[in-house]
This record gives C-alpha cells, structure tokens and sequence, in this order.
C-alpha cells in the first residue's frame, strides 16, 4: 500500500506542454507513472510524443478523465492561470490534484481551497514538489531515482530536505513521501498525511520534516499525540531565520515571536516525537526505529 | 512587503476610505511646504515599518509651518529600534473623540481571511486580544464570497460599534474589504479608526502588507519597495533574481531548495559554537537547476561580503544531477576567476555523486574544499571562519 497514490493511478497533466510540463512529463514517464493525458484547451486533439510514448492532449480536466479514467491531475500552469486551472480540476471531481506552481498569489490559493470544501478532491501544494509511492507512481518533480519501494511514510514542507531524506534512508525505502508545499495556504497538510500513514498498512513510522511559519507543526504535534501510534521522528528547519525575514519560501518566515522553529521543536518533543538537530541525525533516529 | 504609513494611506484613499488630507516629505522644506497647504495644526509622523515611533520621538504636532519644518529637522535620520527615518508624513491634526480597531488579515491557520474587529482602538492589537479577549470580534471570511454590506454589517455588529458610528463603519468596512481583495494584501489592519468631535469616522493610521506573488498582477508595485533602507546586497541579489537574505554572519552559504538552505545556516550554527560563535552571513537559495550561471551570480554577491570569511556550498543533486553541478561549481570559478578569494568548502550529495566528486577533485581548485557529509562540510566551513 502507499497514500495518496499507487500503481493503479492514472495521471493527467495540466499545463503539459510548457517547458516545465514537458520536462517532467517525461521524467514521471520514465519512472513508471502511467500518464493518460494531457490538457491544453489551444491544444485539444493533438498529442505529444516522449520518446515513443504518445500522450493525448484534451481540451479540459473533465473531458480527460472521462476519456482516460484519470483520478489525479498534477498541474504545471503558471501563476497567473493556476486558480483557473485547480478550479477547473475540483469542478471536474477529480480525486487528486497535484499543484506544483511556484508563487501563487495566496488570495488565490486561499479562494481555491475554500472553493475545494465539500468536494471530492484533495489539493496537495501549491508550491510542492508532489508526491511519490516509489515503484509505483510519481505525481511531480521528485527524483525518482535517488530511493525504492519501503515502509517509511514522509511529510516535508520542503523540497530538497524530502529528496535528502529520502536518499539518506534509501535502503529502507519509503511507502510515500509527500512534499505538501512551502506556502502559507495548502490543501494538504501534515495532519492529512500523518493519519494516512497512521492507517497505511504498509507504512511501517513516519518521517515528518517541518520549517519555521504558522502553527502547522504544533497542530501536528497535538495530532500525534492524540491520534498516531506509529513512530514519528520530526526535523524542523530555520532556527537561525531572523523575524521578519522571508526564507525562500512564501511561507517560511517568523512574525514576532510566532512561527520559529525552536516552538515548534518543542510541541513536537512534548507529543513524544524525537527530533533530529540536522538531516543526518534525523535519518540516524529513523534508523534505530525501523533500521 | 510591509508598506509604510504614508503608502497604506494613499492606497485606503484610493479604494474610498476616509483619511485625513497630508503627504510625504524627504526634507524639512517639503514638510514645511505640505503644512502651509494643510493650512492648520498637523501632525508629523516617522516612516518607519516599526512600532513605538511615538515613545521614541517619532510623532510630533506642529501648530504652523515653520514649526513643522522644525520637527521635521528632529525626526528625518532618527534611529527608531534600529530602523533610520527617511520620510515624514504630514497630515491634518485631528482631535480624536473615540478610538476603534478594523483588520482584515489571512489567517493561515484555518487557511481562511479573518476580520477582527474592536469599539477599543489605539492600544496594541496583541495586547488587547490577550487581555480583553471578548473586546475583539473575529469574524472569518469566506474567500469565495468576499465581504459585502451585509457581511460588513455582520462584523461591526459583533464588535458591538456604537449605533451612531454604525452605519459609516459598514461602509469602511466595504472599503477596506476592496483594498484587501483587489490589492492582494494579506494585512490590512486600521489603528485606529477614529471618530473625530464632528462624529466623522477616518482611518488614522494603517498598516498594509501586499503579497509578492501577486506582483504580476499591479503595476507600479516595484515604486513601494524602500529602496533607502534595502541591504546593498539584497539589492544586488534582487536585480539578479537571487533568493538573498544578508544576515550577520562570518560563513556564506549557497544552496539549492529553500528548506535545505535553512538547514544549512542551522548546521552551520550548531558547527560555529565550536569555533567560537561562527554564525551563517546569508541565506541563499540558487533553485533546483543550480546552473552554473545562477551559481557564479550567486557565488559574486557572496564573495563580494567582506563579512564573509569562508563559503558552504550545499547541493543536493535531485534532477540536475551532481556531476552537472560540480560543473556549474567549476564554470563559476572560472567565470569568477581572481574576484573568488575565499576557501569554498563543497558538499555533494545525490544523483551522479561520484561523478561529481571526481569532477571537483580533478578540477583541483586551490580554494575548494570536498567534504562528504553535510555536517562534516559545515564543521570545515566554520572552522576556516573562524
């Protein structure tokens, strides 16, 4: 088992034929994600060739699952057409939707989430690198390469530091490790993807990689304590960020004395969560628990 | 980006709000000048993204203009908390009846917008939310329907308003509203909101915080940025699309992705404490692709930090892989050639890492440094800081 995404996952892509969606249409294709489809409205009834595999493109997300059974969309369109086109995929009741764009204005995010409540779709991100299930789908742009198929569930904020996570555990392996995005408004949080891996089967303890902004981590702390009984080993990154001071990441950043890295170290310690001071070490606690 | 006063001013103005007639001085005379067109009793006021100007001299009445040029003299270069005062605005002096509270603000938490809202204006927010809870209405609202007379009304009913302010509160409210929506603001917070003798309702003092991302969208938004005050580097790093934060600091750092970057300065941290308190002098994040242009450009601004006294490059090679990296990191060095000065200390990890290590190793530049892991690397980083 893995969350969120499987073998059986069929994919579209929204924004395919930009240079981003094409880029990474082709390395999902090429670690075993089955790729359905495409959307392009100027592009319908054309299709795309990735090295000898013909990808189809449609007019609309609808039009694309009805015509390929897709239940998950990852979605590459800029930010000035990404509240347009994660409506468009909620509308169409598509099970997942992966939105990978970069800088989004948090008033759209925020219309779309709200816009999403009550319907049938999960948002991963914005401004996420996406999901894996290693071996069996890759819904992003997560190296598929750098770890396999094992029974470590993984939530990270942040990019790099899930792809560092998974490379330092690559032996054991991972179930899924999501990336839910760096921003100030997402659709999944870590709370979702902690009790997915609580009921995953499959998923063995979980990886939980946190950064200074909001209350997320301390929120999931308070779940882990009240919901999880599998092991959770937690990072949490920006500890030397100064107030007031934007770390890269649209949310990464520490207003007065809200959101630092160091309340949230300690919510997590306090809910039983054993908490790594660098990659390395957080990867050496994973060890002893599972290794 | 956090505007000043005089900025969040004209933009309430030109949404509908109510504010008092002034402008913005450089100079004494330009204050002098604002106030004999005002033609009464102003106030002048520091511009500056900090609060407690007024404790630390930063606002003072002027009953003419010569006076207000005078104050103006005192207050311009006035270092309040740190930050230096560049502008004064001058307004019309108003005698204030009541003071009341109105925000609108992203509440991140439940990933929704929340008005709050207060009839007991012109103390702290924080303060009043901790210590008089229940004087503060909190009102969510839904993205997706926005905020009309009817929601307006709802809000300043739960503040519980006074009914003769009540109806022109509604319609601040509708206002403020606008400028929050349709100038994608993530905080627009009035304090106070004032009744004047005459029963009037102005807004008095505002802060506004726009949302970068939404820059593609309004235009001119680059003339709000306070160049004065910006670090030269950040600057620098900004004009060449660098994700640059200075920091104060003896190691730079290089990296790619926003939350391995953050790591980094932590690592690095944790390793200075050995070497007598070497702290990270930046955070810079060079992006997934780590081209080797992007990594010269970046590796310029570092270098060119006299704080700086070694460098960290930490890359994790996820789809640039580490041997095209390591050949960024060579490319760069060349670009750079003698303006690169100071030890590098590189850590590669991930796709083609041995690749990659032997690119460096063979490239066998005198100032740079391999080292395996990353805490390893940040240990040698603060060493030779040191």
């Amino acid at each position: 088992m893995s969350i969120f995404l499987n073998e059986n996952s069929k994919v579209i892509v929204q924004g395919m034929t930009g240079s981003e969606g094409m880029k990474h249409t082709q390395r999902m294709l090429a670690s075993g994600t089955a790729i359905v489809g495409g959307v392009n409205p100027r592009k319908a009834g054309q299709s795309v060739d990735f090295d000898g595999t013909s990808v189809p493109v449609f007019g609309g997300v609808a039009e694309a699952m009805k015509e390929t059974g897709a239940d998950v969309s990852v979605i590459f369109v800029p930010p000035p057409f990404a509240k347009a086109a994660v409506i468009e995929a909620v509308d169409a009741q598509i099970g997942l939707a992966v939105v990978i764009t970069e800088g989004i204005p948090v008033h759209d995010s925020t219309y779309f989430w709200a816009h999403a409540q009550g319907g049938s779709t999960r948002i991963i991100g914005p401004n996420c690198p996406g999901l894996i299930s290693p071996g069996r789908s890759n819904a992003g742009i997560i190296p598929a390469n750098i770890t396999k198929q094992g029974k470590i569930g993984l939530v990270s904020k942040s990019g790099t530091l899930t792809y560092q996570m998974m490379y330092e555990l690559r032996d054991i392996g991972f179930s899924t490790a999501v990336g839910i995005g760096g921003d100030p408004v997402i659709g999944t949080t870590h709370i979702d993807c902690l009790q997915a891996f609580q009921d995953d089967p499959e998923t063995e303890a979980i990886v939980m990689i946190g950064e200074i902004g909001g209350d997320a981590e301390e929120r999931a702390a308070d779940f882990v304590k009240a919901n999880v009984t599998k092991p959770v080993v937690g990072y949490v990154a920006g500890f030397t960020a100064p107030e007031g001071k934007t770390m890269g990441h649209a949310g990464a950043i520490v207003s007065g004395s809200a959101g630092t890295a160091q309340a949230k170290k300690e919510a997590l310690e306090a809910a039983g969560v054993r908490v790594g001071k660098t990659p390395s070490e957080t990867a050496r606690l994973m060890r002893e628990i599972v290794g | 980006m956090d505007l000043f006063e005089y900025q969040a001013r004209d933009l309430l103005a030109s949404h509908g709000v109510p504010v008092l007639p002034g402008g913005v001085a450089e100079t004494p005379e330009q204050a002098e000048a604002i106030a004999r067109e005002i033609g009464q009793t102003v106030v002048v006021k520091a511009q500056v993204k900090v609060g407690g100007r007024g404790k630390a001299g930063g606002v003072k009445l002027a009953d003419n203009p010569e006076d207000a040029k005078a104050r103006a003299q005192d207050i311009l270069g006035l270092d309040i908390k740190g930050h230096i005062t560049h502008r004064v605005m001058v307004a019309q002096a108003s005698d204030i009846a009541e003071e009341y509270y109105f925000s609108y603000l992203l509440d991140r938490s439940n990933r929704t917008f929340l008005a709050m809202a207060s009839k007991e204006g012109g103390m702290e927010i924080e303060q009043l939310a901790v210590e008089r809870p229940e004087a503060l209405a909190r009102i969510p609202v839904d993205a997706t329907v926005g905020v009309d007379s009817q929601k307006a009304a709802e809000i300043v009913d739960a503040a519980g308003f006074p009914a003769e302010v009540r109806d022109q509160v509604i319609a601040i409210a509708v206002q403020l509203w606008d400028t929050f929506a349709k100038e994608d603001a993530t905080l627009v917070e009035v304090n106070p909101l004032a009744k004047a003798p005459d029963g009037t309702v102005l807004a008095l003092d505002a802060k506004v915080t726009l949302d970068a991302n939404a820059d593609f969208r309004h235009e001119n938004r680059a003339a709000l940025e306070d160049a004065a005050s910006a670090d030269p580097l950040e600057a620098r790093a900004k004009e060449k699309d660098l994700n640059y934060v200075k920091l104060e600091g003896e190691v730079g750092i290089i990296g790619n992705g926003a939350g391995l970057v953050m790591s980094t300065l932590d690592v690095v941290a944790y390793a200075g404490e050995e070497f007598g308190g070497v702290k990270p002098a930046n955070f810079l994040d060079i992006g997934g692709g780590a081209s080797a242009e992007v990594m010269a450009n970046g590796l310029e601004i570092i270098l060119s930090d006299p704080a700086v006294k070694s460098v960290f490059v930490n890359v994790f090679g996820g789809i640039t892989a580490c041997d095209a990296v390591a050949n960024g990191i060579v490319q760069a060095l060349g670009i750079l050639g003698d303006e690169a000065t100071k030890p590098l200390v590189v850590r590669l990890d991930g796709n083609n890492v041995e690749e990659g290590r032997r690119i460096l190793a063979e490239a066998d530049h005198p100032l740079v440094t391999l080292v395996d892991t990353m805490d390893g690397a940040a240990r040698r980083a603060a060493e030779l800081a040191a």
